[in-house]
C-alpha cells in the first residue's frame, strides 16, 4: 500500500529529500496484498510459457496503471531470456520500474553491455534503446559510453538509437552537455538518412543554440530532406527555419517587386550613372536560401499533415512573398482530414488570412460551413470568411451567412452576427446593407439571435449614427422583450449616446427603466444611470425627477460598483457647492464624441508565434518554445556553409561509364545520358537538360536525389555529375560521386539487394590505383554481409586490397600507326561475368588525324572469351579514352591474343596476366580459413622456407607486399607472427588459401593451399621473389 | 516547537536538537553531518531518495507513509516530444495508459475530462487543452479518445498524425478500433506502441516493419499459440528498417502474384434549398491492394491526368517522375495502402448524381408539421445509384414523426433528432418518397430553421470526374501479375439545405 503512494508521490519530480511520516511503529510490509504471488511463482518456473504469460498479465497491469513493481526481483531475473517475446515484455517493465528500483536494476546492466557488442545490428540498438531509458542516475557513464560507440557504429539504425539515446541521458543529466555535443556534432555528419531526423531533434533539445553546428551540414540536409523518414523531416524543417531566419537576409521587399535573377541587373549598366552610390543593392537570394526552398516544395505533397504543415509554415517565414501562395492548395487540402487536423490547419488559415486575403480567396467555398462541423471548426471557418471578405465577393459571402443565421447552432448564429458586424465596418460598402439585415434579425425568435444582433448594431451605429434614428427607435421598442442583459445595456447606452435624435422616446425609456431598476442586472443597472445622466444634460426639464430618483436608487444598490458610479454621477451633473469646476465641463465629459470601435479578428496578432506551433495554437508562449528571430540586416558570411569541395577526378570506367548523346529529334540543349554498368546488360537512362556555351560545353546534370535513385540505383550513380565535353568523352565529378560497386552474380534479384545499400554510405574518395583497404566501405561490407550473393556462404567477395598502379603496353605508338594503348588489371570483380577478369584498357590518340571506329577484332585461341568494349566511334587527334573489358582466361597465365582494329588498320596485341591478377580477394573469418585449410592438405599445398627482408617482418609492408602481388584479401589473425590471405580464383572459383609464417631471425614460412596446384607453385615463386626483396 | 533539546525517544542517546541548538548549528556550521535520513521528530523523518527506496529499511523504521517534498533534478528537464498516451472510452474511463518516460498521473486527464463533459458532443472537444504544467492533445476516432500529454513546445500535428496513426495501426491489426479488441489485446497494443514509439519520438509507423517485428493475430495463429505456448513477436528480426524502401519488407512471395487499384471518388457538396450547387468539389484517393513477390517496380498512368489537380502521395512514390511524366513510378508497399490522394481540377463542374424534392413545413398554430422527400437520380452518367441513405438533423423540438416511405425504411433517433431513411438502389422509373407527420413539443414555438439533409450514396463502375487508369506496367521482376482496376464514387460530405 504505502508503496503506491510511493509511485504518486514522484510524479514529475525526483527525490531529492523526502519526508517520512510513521505513524505506527510497527507495520507488517510483509503482509501486503499477496495478489502477485502467483505471478511470481509464474516467473520463477522453468516453462518459458508460463514465463511468458506472467509476463504478458504484467504488462496487462502496467497498461491499467497498476503497481507491479514488487515483482520486480523476480522479472530482471529473466532479462538475459534467450525468448525474444519474453525478452521485449521485460524490458518494457525494466524501463517502466527500474528508477525505482534502481539498485536491482543494475544487475541487468552487464546484459545490455554484452548486448551492445552483439554482432546483430537490431539486439545492439534495442539494447541501447532500453540502456539509455532506464533512468538510473548512476548508470550515467555507461550510457556515455554506450551513446559514443553507437554514434560510430556500422549500421545506420544504432546510430539513430543512439540519436535518440542522446535526448534521454540529456534529460537524465543535463551536466553531460559538452560531451553530448560532440557526439551530437559527430552524428550531424552522417549522411544516412535513416539517422538525420533523429540527430536533429537531439540538436534541438540539448543545444538550439549552437548553430554553427548547422551550417557544414546545411547543404547536405536539404538533399537529404525528401528521403528522410516524415517525422524527421519535420524536425528538420522547422530547425531549418530558425536556422535560415539567422543566416539570411529578407527576401520581402518594402515595394513588393521581387526579383530573384535580378532582370534588373539587366538595365543596370544604362541607370547606373544616374543612381546614387547608396542605392540598396537589389536583392539577391542566396542560393542556399533557395536550395532550402525548393527542396521543401516537393513535401507540400506529403500524405503526412504535419509534413504539410511544416513546409507551409517554412514558406511563409522564409519564402517571398509571391512564392508563399503555392502552400495554399495544399492547406486546403488537409482540410479533407481528420477533425482534429482541420482545426490546427484552420487556426493557422486564420492567422495567414488577415495578412494575405488572396490567398485563400480562391478556395473561400472550402471554408463554408456544413452543420455537421464540430462548433470550433465552425467558428474556424467563419473566422476565415469573415478575413477573405472583400468588395468583390462580400454579396456572395453574406448570402451564405444568411443561412448559417438560421442554424439551429444558436451559438454559431451569434458567432456569424458578430462575423456580418465586421464585415460590415471592414468593407464600406456593404454597412448599410448588413444594417438592415441585422435590424431584421432583431425580429428573430430566438433570443440569443436577437442579443447578439443589438450588440453588433450598437457597435455598427456607433460609426455613422447620422442617418440611422429609426433603427434606434425600433431598438427603443424591443427593450419591452428582449432579456438578455448585455443587449438591454447595448440599447440603454445606444438611446443614451444619441438621445438628442431620439427626444421623445429617451424619456420614457428612462421612465420604463425606473420601474424595472431593482429587478434589473448590474450591467444594465449601469447603463441605466448613464442613460439618466445623458438625459439630465440634455433635457433635464423632463427628466430631472426621474434621474434623481434612478440615482437615488443606485445610492442603496447592493452592488458597489453602481453605488460608487451614482456618486460620481450625481457629483458630476447636479451642481451644488462642493462639485467645484468640474460640473462645468459635465456634458463635454459624458457627451463627447466617442470614436467607434473596431472590430478586429482574434487571430490578428498570432503570428508573433511561428506558425504550426503548440505556443500558436494555444496563443501563450509553451514551455520550450523557441523564438523565430529578425532577418538580419546584413546576411552572415556565406562561406561558412561551404564543404571542399573535390576536384574532378574520372570515374574508374571498370566501375561506371556515362555515355551520352544527343536526341535528333530533341532542341539541341536537351541530352540524354545513358548510364552504363557493365554489369547489367540493361542501359538505365537519365536525362537532363543543358546549355552549350562555346565548342567546350557544360552540363549540369538533373541532381539526382536518391529517391531519383532508387530506380537508377542499379547503374550506381550518383548525386551529381558534371559532363563535359570536348571532343572526347570524360567524366567529371563534382562534390560528390557515390556510386555502388556492384560485384553481384548476375543471376540474384540486383534490384533488391542494391536497394539495401545505404548510398550516401560508400563514398569513393579516388579512384586512382592506390592502397586502399577495400572499396566498400565498412558499412556496405556489413549491409551485404546478410544478403548470401555468395555461394559459399562463409567467404565474402570484396574489393581489392591493392590495385597495381603499373600499366603494362599493349599497343605500342609506333607499331600502332598513332594508336596506343595500355592496360592494367583493375582487380575489381569483373561486372560482365563473374568469372572474368576485369582489365582497364586506356587508348590515346598519338596520331595526326581522328581515328574511326576503334573495336577488338578476331582472337586467339578462339574460343577465348572476351567481352568487347563499345565500339569507339572516333577519337580525336591527342584525345584518350579509357574502356574496360572482361577477359576469361580460365585460369591459367596464357595470354589472351586479340586484334585492335580501326577503321582502316587492325593490330594484333596481346594481354599477359601476372598469375596473382587472376584471383579476387575475398574475406573471411580466421575460422573459416581454418576449415578451408583442412580441406587443402597434401598434393594441395605447397609451401617454402625463405629470408625475408627486414622491413618486411612488421605486418603492414608484409600485407602490402602480398597484397601487391596477388589480388587476396587480408584475414584477420589471432597471432602476431601468422599472417593469413584469402583469394578465390576468378573462373572457377577454387579458394586459395596463403599463409605466411614469420619465425625467428628473419626466416619465413610460406605455404598456399588451394587445389589449383600449378597456380598455387607460380604464386609461391612470385611470393618467395618478392618478399625477398628489399 | 520546544526552544530545549528533547530526547525523542528515552531508549535512545540520541537527542533532537532544539532551535537554540538548531541556529547555532547554523551559524557555526558545527555539529551537524550529512546522514541520509534523520528522525527529526518522534516517527518523523527526513531523507532523500535512497533511503525512500531501500524498503527493508524503511521496515525496520517503520514507515508507513512517505511525501515527497522534492524539486528533482533529472525529471523536470522534459525532452520528449509525446509524453504519455491515455485511452479514453466513452463514458470516461481510462482503459490503457503508457509512458515513454517518468510517470504521469492518471489526474492530468481530469482536465480533459472536465471538458468532455462540457462539449454537448465528444467531437466538440477541443483537441488541444492546456494545464498548467502539460498540455493535452486529444483526438476522437471511433468512439475512443486518444490522449497524449505534451510538456514542450511541439508542432500539434506531430502529435495528432501520430495518435491517428496509432489508431490505424491497432484497426489494421486487429480489424477493428474499439475497447474490447485493444484490451483484449492489450500486450500486443503495449508492444506496438513501444516500437512506434522511442522516448517521445516516432520509431517505426510503417506497417509493413511493425508486421515483421509483431506479428499480427490472425484466428489460426492464436489457436496454435495457445497450443503450443509460442508468441507473435517474430523471431527473425526484421531487415526493413535498414533499406532504403523502408515501407517494404524483403523476401514477399506470392503464388498468385495480383495488384488491384480502388479509384474512390467522394462528392463533397453543398446544395441550396433551390437545388442549385452551392459548392461542389471532387476528392479522389487510390487504394491499392499489391501482392507481388519480390522487388516490383511499377507504373501507373492515367489517360487524363490533367484532370488531378493537387495531390499528395505514399512516400513510395517519386514525385519527381510525377513532375515530369504525370505517371506513378512506385515500389510498393506489401498489401494493403493508400497510394495517392487527389483533388480534382475545380474549373470543372462536378456532376451532382441525385436531386432532392423536399418540402417541409411547420404549421404556425399548432404542435406539428409536415415533410415531404423525394430523391431521384440526375447526372448518373447512366449508372445505378446504390446505397443512398438521406440523414436528416431534425430541430430540437420535434417530438416523433410518423412517416409512410414508398421504399426503404426509416428510422428517428427521439434522442439525438436524427432521421434516418434508408432508401437503397436507385430506380428512376418509381422514385423513392418518404412523407407523413412530424409533432412537435406542445407549446414550443414553430422552429425557426429548417434542418438540412445529408446524403450518401454509391456508384459502382464510375468515377464521376471522368478519371481513368491508363495502364499498369511492372519493371524489375519476371512473372506476369493479374492486375485489376475498379472505380467507385460515393457521397462525401454531401449537404442539403431545405
Amino acid at each position: 500500500v504505502w508503496l503506491d503512494c510511493l509511485v504518486e508521490g514522484e510524479d514529475g519530480v525526483g527525490f531529492a529529500g523526502l519526508t517520512f511520516v510513521s505513524l505506527l511503529t510497527s507495520v507488517d510490509m510483509s503482509s501486503s496484498p499477496t495478489r502477485n504471488d502467483d505471478l511470481k511463482e509464474m516467473l520463477e518456473n522453468n516453462k518459458e510459457s508460463l514465463k511468458l504469460e506472467a509476463m504478458k498479465r504484467i504488462v496487462g497491469l502496467i497498461a491499467k496503471g497498476k503497481n507491479a513493481s514488487e515483482l520486480f526481483p523476480a522479472v530482471v531475473k529473466n532479462v538475459a531470456s534467450k525468448n525474444i517475446e519474453l525478452k521485449k515484455l521485460v524490458y518494457v517493465y525494466l524501463v517502466r520500474y527500474a528508477e525505482e528500483q534502481q539498485d536491482l536494476a543494475l544487475l541487468s546492466i552487464s546484459t545490455f553491455q554484452r548486448a551492445l557488442k552483439d554482432p546483430n545490428q537490431l539486439i545492439r540498438a534495442s539494447a541501447l534503446r532500453v540502456l539509455s531509458s532506464i533512468r538510473v542516475p548512476i548508470i550515467i557513464p555507461i550510457m556515455m559510453l554506450a551513446i559514443k560507440e553507437a554514434a560510430s557504429d556500422m549500421s545506420p539504425y544504432v546510430r539513430k538509437t543512439s540519436a535518440h539515446a542522446i535526448q534521454k541521458l540529456y534529460s537524465l543529466d543535463p551536466d553531460q552537455k559538452e560531451h553530448l555535443i560532440e557526439v551530437i556534432e559527430k552524428l550531424l555528419k552522417d549522411k544516412s538518412t535513416l539517422v538525420a531526423g533523429s540527430v536533429v531533434m537531439a540538436f534541438e533539445e540539448v543545444c538550439p543554440e549552437r548553430i554553427d553546428l548547422i551550417h557544414k551540414n546545411y547543404r547536405k540536409l536539404c538533399n537529404l530532406l525528401v528521403d528522410v523518414e516524415e517525422w524527421g523531416q519535420v524536425v528538420i524543417i522547422s530547425m531549418l527555419t530558425r536556422y535560415a531566419r539567422t543566416q539570411f537576409t529578407s527576401p520581402w521587399r518594402e515595394d513588393g517587386v521581387f526579383d530573384e535573377n535580378s532582370e534588373r541587373a539587366f538595365y543596370e549598366s544604362d541607370e547606373e550613372k544616374t543612381r546614387d552610390d547608396t542605392e540598396i543593392k537589389p536583392y539577391t537570394m542566396d542560393p542556399d536560401h533557395r536550395l532550402l526552398l525548393r527542396n521543401t516544395k516537393p513535401l507540400l505533397q506529403s500524405r503526412n499533415t504535419a509534413v504539410v504543415m511544416s513546409v507551409a509554415q517554412l514558406y511563409w517565414h522564409l519564402a517571398p512573398r509571391n512564392e508563399v501562395s503555392i502552400v495554399t492548395k495544399s492547406l486546403v487540402r488537409l482540410l479533407r482530414s481528420h477533425r482534429e487536423v482541420q482545426y490546427i490547419v484552420l487556426q493557422n488559415i486564420a492567422t495567414m488570412s488577415i495578412q494575405r486575403k488572396g490567398m485563400f480567396e480562391p478556395y473561400m467555398k472550402s471554408f463554408y460551413v456544413r452543420s455537421t462541423d464540430a462548433t470550433h471548426i465552425k467558428s474556424l471557418k467563419l473566422e476565415i470568411l469573415t478575413n477573405l471578405a472583400n468588395e468583390a465577393n462580400i454579396s456572395t459571402i453574406l448570402r451564405e451567412f444568411q443561412t448559417y443565421v438560421k442554424s439551429q447552432d444558436k451559438q454559431f448564429a451569434a458567432g456569424t452576427i458578430q462575423a456580418i458586424g465586421r464585415c460590415a465596418t471592414n468593407i464600406s460598402e456593404v454597412t448599410d446593407t448588413c444594417l438592415n439585415g441585422l435590424v431584421l434579425l432583431l425580429s428573430n425568435r430566438d433570443e440569443t439571435v436577437v442579443a447578439e444582433s443589438v450588440v453588433v448594431i450598437k457597435k455598427l451605429l456607433q460609426a455613422q449614427p447620422s442617418q440611422h434614428s429609426d433603427i434606434i427607435k425600433h431598438m427603443a421598442k424591443l427593450l419591452d422583450n428582449i432579456t438578455v442583459s448585455m443587449a438591454r445595456a447595448s440599447i440603454l447606452w445606444l438611446i443614451g449616446e444619441y438621445c438628442e435624435r431620439v427626444p421623445k422616446i429617451a424619456p420614457d425609456v428612462l421612465r420604463k427603466m425606473a420601474k424595472s431598476f431593482t429587478s434589473e442586472e448590474d450591467i444594465v443597472k449601469l447603463q441605466t444611470v448613464n442613460l439618466a445622466a445623458k438625459l439630465y444634460l440634455t433635457n433635464s426639464k423632463q427628466t430631472k425627477l426621474l434621474t434623481q430618483y434612478i440615482l437615488n436608487l443606485g445610492k442603496y444598490d447592493q452592488n458597489y460598483d453602481i453605488r460608487d458610479r451614482t456618486r460620481f454621477i450625481r457629483q458630476l451633473i447636479v451642481p451644488n457647492e462642493k462639485s467645484g469646476a468640474l460640473s462645468k465641463y459635465a456634458r463635454r465629459i459624458l457627451l463627447a464624441p466617442k470614436p467607434a470601435p473596431v472590430l478586429e479578428s482574434a487571430y490578428k496578432d498570432r503570428d508573433r508565434y511561428q506558425l504550426g506551433t503548440l505556443s500558436h495554437t494555444i496563443n501563450t508562449k509553451a514551455s520550450g518554445y523557441l523564438e523565430l528571430s529578425d532577418w538580419p540586416a546584413v546576411a552572415p558570411d556565406q562561406s561558412v556553409r561551404n564543404v571542399e569541395v573535390i576536384e574532378p577526378v574520372r570515374i574508374h570506367p571498370s566501375i561506371c561509364t556515362a555515355l551520352f548523346h544527343f536526341c535528333p529529334d530533341s532542341p539541341p540543349s536537351f541530352f540524354h545520358i545513358s548510364c552504363y554498368c557493365p554489369s547489367l546488360p540493361v542501359l538505365l537512362p537519365g536525362e537532363g537538360v543543358g546549355s552549350i556555351t562555346g565548342e567546350d560545353w557544360e552540363v549540369q546534370a538533373k541532381t539526382y536525389s536518391p529517391s531519383d535513385l532508387r530506380h537508377c540505383v542499379d547503374i550506381g550513380f550518383v548525386k551529381q555529375l558534371l559532363f563535359r565535353v570536348s571532343g572526347y568523352l570524360h567524366v567529371f565529378r563534382s562534390v560528390t560521386v557515390s556510386y555502388v560497386v556492384p560485384f553481384v552474380p548476375q543471376e540474384v534479384k540486383l534490384q533488391k539487394e542494391v536497394s539495401l545499400l545505404d548510398l550516401d554510405d560508400c563514398e569513393l574518395t579516388d579512384v586512382k590505383p592506390w592502397f586502399c583497404p577495400s572499396v566498400l566501405s565498412p558499412s556496405l561490407l556489413t549491409d551485404l554481409e546478410g544478403l548470401s550473393l555468395s555461394n559459399i556462404s562463409t567467404m565474402q567477395v570484396s574489393g581489392p586490397a591493392f590495385v597495381p598502379e603499373k600499366s603494362h603496353n599493349l599497343l605500342h605508338r609506333m607499331t600502332g600507326k598513332g594508336l596506343a594503348a595500355q592496360y592494367q588489371f583493375t582487380r575489381q570483380p569483373c561486372l560482365y561475368q563473374p568469372n572474368m577478369v576485369s582489365v582497364q584498357i586506356s587508348l590515346t590518340n598519338t596520331s595526326d588525324h581522328r581515328l574511326e571506329q576503334i573495336h577488338i577484332g578476331e582472337r586467339s585461341p578462339a574460343g577465348l572469351k572476351i567481352h568487347c568494349f563499345n565500339t569507339i566511334e572516333f577519337l580525336e587527334p591527342d584525345a584518350s579514352v579509357t574502356v574496360s573489358m572482361g577477359i576469361d582466361f580460365n585460369d591459367s597465365t596464357q595470354a589472351a591474343n586479340f586484334q585492335l582494329c580501326t577503321k582502316e588498320d587492325q593490330f594484333s596485341v596481346s594481354i599477359q596476366p601476372a598469375v596473382g591478377d587472376l584471383f579476387l580477394a575475398v574475406t573471411m573469418t580466421e575460422q573459416d580459413f581454418r576449415k578451408e585449410q583442412g580441406k587443402l592438405q597434401g598434393m594441395n599445398e605447397c609451401s617454402a622456407t625463405i629470408t625475408v627482408t627486414a622491413e618486411n617482418t612488421s605486418s603492414q609492408p608484409l600485407n602490402r607486399r602480398v597484397a601487391a602481388m596477388a589480388n587476396v584479401g587480408v584475414v584477420p589473425s589471432g597471432q602476431d607472427n601468422v599472417h593469413r590471405f584469402a583469394g578465390k580464383t576468378a573462373c572457377s572459383g577454387a579458394v586459395l588459401l596463403v599463409t605466411v609464417e614469420l619465425r625467428e631471425s628473419s626466416a619465413a614460412v610460406i605455404t598456399i593451399n588451394t587445389e589449383k596446384s600449378v597456380m598455387g607453385s607460380m604464386l609461391l615463386r612470385d611470393l618467395k621473389k618478392s618478399l625477398a626483396q628489399a | 516547537m520546544s526552544h530545549e533539546a528533547v530526547r525523542v525517544d528515552p531508549d535512545m542517546e540520541y537527542l533532537t536538537p532544539g532551535v537554540v541548538d538548531l541556529e547555532q548549528m547554523f551559524w557555526t556550521g558545527l555539529g551537524a553531518t550529512y546522514t541520509h535520513c534523520n528522525q527529526v521528530w518522534p516517527n518523523l523523518y527526513i531523507g532523500d531518495k535512497k533511503t525512500a527506496l531501500e524498503k527493508p529499511g524503511l521496515v525496520e523504521m517503520g514507515v508507513t507513509h512517505i511525501i515527497n517534498a522534492a524539486e528533482g533534478t533529472w525529471n523536470n528537464v522534459s525532452t520528449e516530444m509525446i509524453h504519455s498516451l491515455f485511452l479514453v472510452n466513452p463514458s470516461g474511463d481510462i482503459f490503457l495508459e503508457k509512458h515513454w518516460k517518468s510517470v504521469v498521473s492518471r489526474s492530468v486527464c481530469d482536465y480533459f475530462l472536465e471538458a468532455r463533459e462540457k462539449a454537448l458532443d465528444p467531437e466538440d472537444v477541443p483537441p488541444v487543452i492546456s494545464t498548467p504544467h502539460h498540455y493535452l492533445i486529444s483526438i476522437y476516432r471511433d468512439k475512443l479518445f486518444f490522449l497524449s500529454v505534451i510538456q514542450t513546445e511541439v508542432p500539434p500535428l506531430f502529435v495528432i498524425e501520430f495518435l491517428h496513426r496509432v489508431a490505424e495501426m491497432i484497426q489494421d491489426y486487429f480489424g477493428e478500433c474499439s475497447e474490447t479488441v485493444i484490451k483484449d489485446n492489450v500486450v500486443m497494443v503495449y508492444e506496438l506502441l513501444e516500437e512506434m514509439l522511442d522516448n517521445g519520438f516516432p520509431l517505426a509507423t510503417e506497417s509493413n516493419v511493425l508486421k515483421e517485428m509483431i506479428r499480427p493475430p490472425t484466428i489460426l495463429r492464436s489457436v496454435v499459440n495457445t497450443l503450443t505456448g509460442s508468441s507473435n513477436v517474430g523471431d527473425k528480426l526484421p531487415t526493413g528498417q535498414l533499406s532504403t524502401i523502408p515501407w517494404r519488407r524483403a523476401g514477399v512471395k506470392y503464388t498468385n502474384n495480383e495488384a488491384y487499384f480502388d479509384v474512390v471518388e467522394e462528392i463533397d457538396a453543398i446544395l441550396d434549398r433551390t437545388g442549385t450547387t452551392v459548392f461542389a468539389e471532387i476528392q479522389g484517393v487510390v487504394e491499392a491492394c499489391v501482392k507481388l513477390s519480390g522487388m516490383p517496380d511499377l507504373t501507373l498512368s492515367f489517360m487524363n491526368p490533367r484532370l488531378l489537380d493537387d495531390v499528395s502521395f505514399h512516400p513510395c512514390v517519386r514525385y519527381k517522375r510525377w513532375e515530369s511524366e504525370r505517371v506513378l513510378s512506385f515500389i510498393p508497399p506489401d498489401g494493403n495502402f493508400t497510394l495517392m490522394t487527389y483533388h480534382v481540377n475545380a474549373q470543372n463542374l462536378v456532376a451532382i448524381p441525385v436531386y432532392v424534392k423536399h418540402s417541409i413545413n411547420f404549421f404556425e398554430s399548432g404542435s406539428g408539421g409536415r415533410l415531404d422527400l423525394t430523391v431521384g437520380p440526375k447526372q448518373t452518367m447512366g449508372k445505378t445509384v446504390e446505397g443512398v441513405l438521406v440523414t436528416v438533423h431534425m430541430p430540437k423540438t420535434v417530438l416523433s414523426v410518423s412517416l409512410n416511405a414508398t421504399q426503404g425504411s426509416y428510422t428517428y433517433d427521439n434522442a439525438t433528432k436524427v432521421l434516418v431513411w434508408d432508401i437503397g438502389k436507385l430506380n428512376p422509373q418509381k422514385l423513392p418518397n418518404l412523407r407523413g407527420s412530424l409533432s412537435l413539443q406542445t407549446g414550443a414555438p414553430k422552429p425557426e430553421e429548417n434542418p438540412s439533409l445529408n446524403i450518401d450514396l454509391k456508384i459502382q463502375q464510375l468515377a464521376i470526374s471522368g478519371l481513368k487508369v491508363n495502364r499498369l506496367d511492372m519493371f524489375g521482376e519476371k512473372y506476369k501479375p493479374f492486375k485489376g482496376v475498379k472505380y467507385i464514387t460515393k457521397a462525401g460530405k454531401f449537404q442539403v439545405r431545405m
